[in-house]
């Protein structure tokens, strides 16, 4: 397929995080809901997302912080599950998947009130945290598919965890932002939508990475 | 000294470009570090890595030392010990020396940085400096603030709040404040002697003088005798596992020489360890890093089975080899392993007996947790990404939005 000039380049961008402690924390389940309700958006965020990039080597990787304080500290595994379970991806903004959680936690309150009460082992209260997050331009631009084929082969995983995961966050939309550029910018609606479908919840960054290389070798050399 | 390429390999190219795109936005800028030893301490041994590493990317790095008396010292070594819960006393006197101290330091140490970055506690009265517009002060702490001495930390407290923020290594650390607290966690340097790599030769030549039997499963605690760290309850642990598994034991620390406690605690020690053969405890001066790497590596379980802990390095160390390990959920250790995934965590003598005899077991579900855990030091107690996240503070402070854009 000719290396179609793109309309607009593809700027890669990066998000780093920095951790803000909120000084809030729950002991028990109660807490947490309560908590819940009113921490940052950018709390709720950093506790259902950062184990993506912290733990990003690993695929299954551990579920999101509420659902592991909930199996591992208050040995609730059945909450626990239902709340790793929640698939983020269904959630177009972090105060959509906030309501999700309280509702959950609400209706399990309804079914097995005691187990709000049950207080955490010393040392393992859950400590509410925020991300502060820096965004800045890479030095990679694509101006078309070959030179964008080249840059994701060398930005970091967090270049790559800012235009796949928070793409849908930032913009509350349906796609990332690869695939919106694939199919806005070079018209390549096929690619776009093959690079829309990848999950990025159930792969590793680096596997995402060679992902979408895949599919870009095969799309230049078809 | 190593250089940033020097890291590439364990990192990636990637890591190390990013960080001198992000030093980009702080090219120029000064930022003076301030603590009270310039060596000794993990304090400034992280400072002789950093400081460099900053001026490489294109910060104007400094690093001054506080300058004080005996007196000085001891006051602010009670401070400490009192800050880790110990019952040391701190008067309103004594405090107001340790100010006058830091304000007899004004003429040294010229606080015109645009980021006053003040380590620990000893100079924390140089805070009375700031005024300077746009100049933003930061307290570092490196200190396990989980129980303080309350009368200790109520001298403190104001003076840390006159900061515009401050830094601790885990959550449990941080008390109340009305300041930004940030959370970094401390790091380790995969290039230093402790950490590098180590041939098989090598490992064999450091353990040598200690009669192991380098074939046999052997569990081993790094720790300073210390009642906190366990060691006894250690020696517990590894009795249940010799019922079903032949192992060795191996305890390695020094004792501290400004604690009498240590020197009981290590009696304690050999009484439990009795005539067993397979029980080594060793005495090991400070600085033996190339010892306790090859004892770290050698290792089939590595054990931190401690009481309380700070953030818990030995444990980062551990990791980085790769080793199963076994410790208690106290401190950070929680914060650099997850129960299954990195580690096995315990809460008791049983607990962390029945986990050792897992990985004893099931070697390869060790190595899977091993390498897990390598993984894991890699991506987020490197040096590398200490540097990182001192970048982003030092951009963090001068926005109020949780977002910024640079």
């Amino acid at each position: 397929m000719p290396d179609i000039t793109a309309k607009n380049p593809f700027v890669f961008y990066s998000r780093l995080h920095l951790r803000e402690l909120t000084g809030i924390r729950a002991s028990t389940l109660a807490d947490l809901l309560a908590y819940i309700r009113v921490v940052p958006g950018s709390s709720i965020y950093h506790h259902t997302h950062h184990f993506l990039q912290r733990h990003q080597y690993l695929s299954p990787e551990p579920p999101n912080d509420f659902a592991y304080w909930v199996s591992e500290s208050l040995g609730e595994d059945g909450l626990g599950e239902k709340l790793a379970s929640i698939d983020t991806t269904k959630f177009q903004s972090i105060r959509d998947l906030r309501d999700r959680i309280v509702l959950l936690l609400e209706e399990e309150r309804k079914k097995k009130p005691s187990i709000f009460e049950k207080t955490t082992p010393e040392g393992e209260d859950f400590y509410f945290i925020k991300s502060v997050s820096v965004v800045f331009q890479t030095p990679y631009v694509a101006g078309n598919l070959s030179e964008f084929r080249d840059a994701l082969s060398k930005v970091t995983i967090s270049s790559i965890y800012f235009h796949m995961f928070e793409a849908r966050l930032r913009l509350e939309r349906q796609t990332n932002d690869f695939s919106f550029w694939i199919g806005e910018s070079l018209g390549d609606k096929e690619l776009a939508s093959k690079v829309a479908r990848l999950d990025p919840y159930t792969h590793t960054l680096e596997g995402l990475r060679s992902k979408i290389l895949n599919l870009t070798d095969r799309r230049l050399k078809s | 000294m190593p250089l940033l390429d020097d890291y590439k390999d364990m990192v990636g190219q990637s890591v190390i470009e990013e960080l001198r795109v992000l030093s980009e936005h702080l090219k120029g800028a000064s930022i003076k570090n301030v603590n009270s030893t310039a060596v000794g301490g993990g304090v400034a041994e992280i400072l002789h890595r950093m400081v460099p590493l900053l001026r490489e990317l294109g910060l104007d790095a400094r690093w001054d030392v506080i300058k004080g008396g005996e007196r000085f010292f001891q006051i602010t070594k009670n401070i400490h010990n009192a800050l880790h819960g110990a019952d040391a006393s701190v008067s309103a006197d004594d405090f107001e020396y340790l100010l006058e101290t830091n304000r007899s330091n004004f003429d040294n140490i010229a606080c015109d940085c645009d980021v006053m970055f003040i380590h620990d506690p000893q100079p924390i009265g140089l805070v009375e400096n700031k005024g300077r517009e746009g100049q933003k002060w930061i307290w570092r702490c490196h200190i396990d603030l989980s129980v303080p001495k309350k009368e200790v930390w109520d001298l403190l407290k104001p003076y840390v709040e006159r900061y515009d923020s401050a830094v601790f290594s885990a959550p449990v650390f941080s008390p109340e404040l009305s300041i930004r607290q940030f959370l970094i966690s401390p790091s380790i340097d995969p290039l230093s002697e402790k950490n590098r790599e180590l041939a098989r030769d090598e490992i064999e030549r450091a353990l040598s003088p200690f009669n192991l039997d380098l074939e046999k499963p052997m569990i081993v605690q790094v720790s300073r005798f210390d009642y906190l760290k366990d060691p006894v309850g250690v020696i517990e642990s590894y009795k249940i596992v010799k019922e079903n598994i032949d192992c060795q034991l191996v305890l390695a620390g020094g004792t501290a020489t400004d604690d009498p406690e240590s020197e009981i605690v290590l009696e304690k020690v050999r009484e439990a360890a009795a005539d067993d053969p397979d029980i080594h405890v060793l005495l090991i001066p400070s600085g033996s890093d190339t010892i306790i790497n090859a004892l770290q590596r050698a290792a089939s379980v590595v054990m931190q089975k401690s009481l309380r802990e700070g953030f818990g390095l030995t444990v980062t160390e551990a990791l980085w080899k790769g080793k199963p390990l076994v410790a208690s959920a106290v401190g950070g250790i929680p914060l650099q392993v997850k129960h299954r995934y990195h580690g096995l965590l315990c809460h008791s003598v049983e607990g962390a007996a029945y986990a050792v005899k897992q990985f004893l077991n099931s070697p390869e579900f060790g190595a899977r947790l091993g390498e897990n855990g390598r993984e894991h030091v890699r991506h987020n107690y490197l040096l590398t990404r200490h540097l990182k996240e001192y970048l982003l503070l030092f951009i963090a402070v001068r926005h109020d939005a949780d977002i910024i854009t640079l």
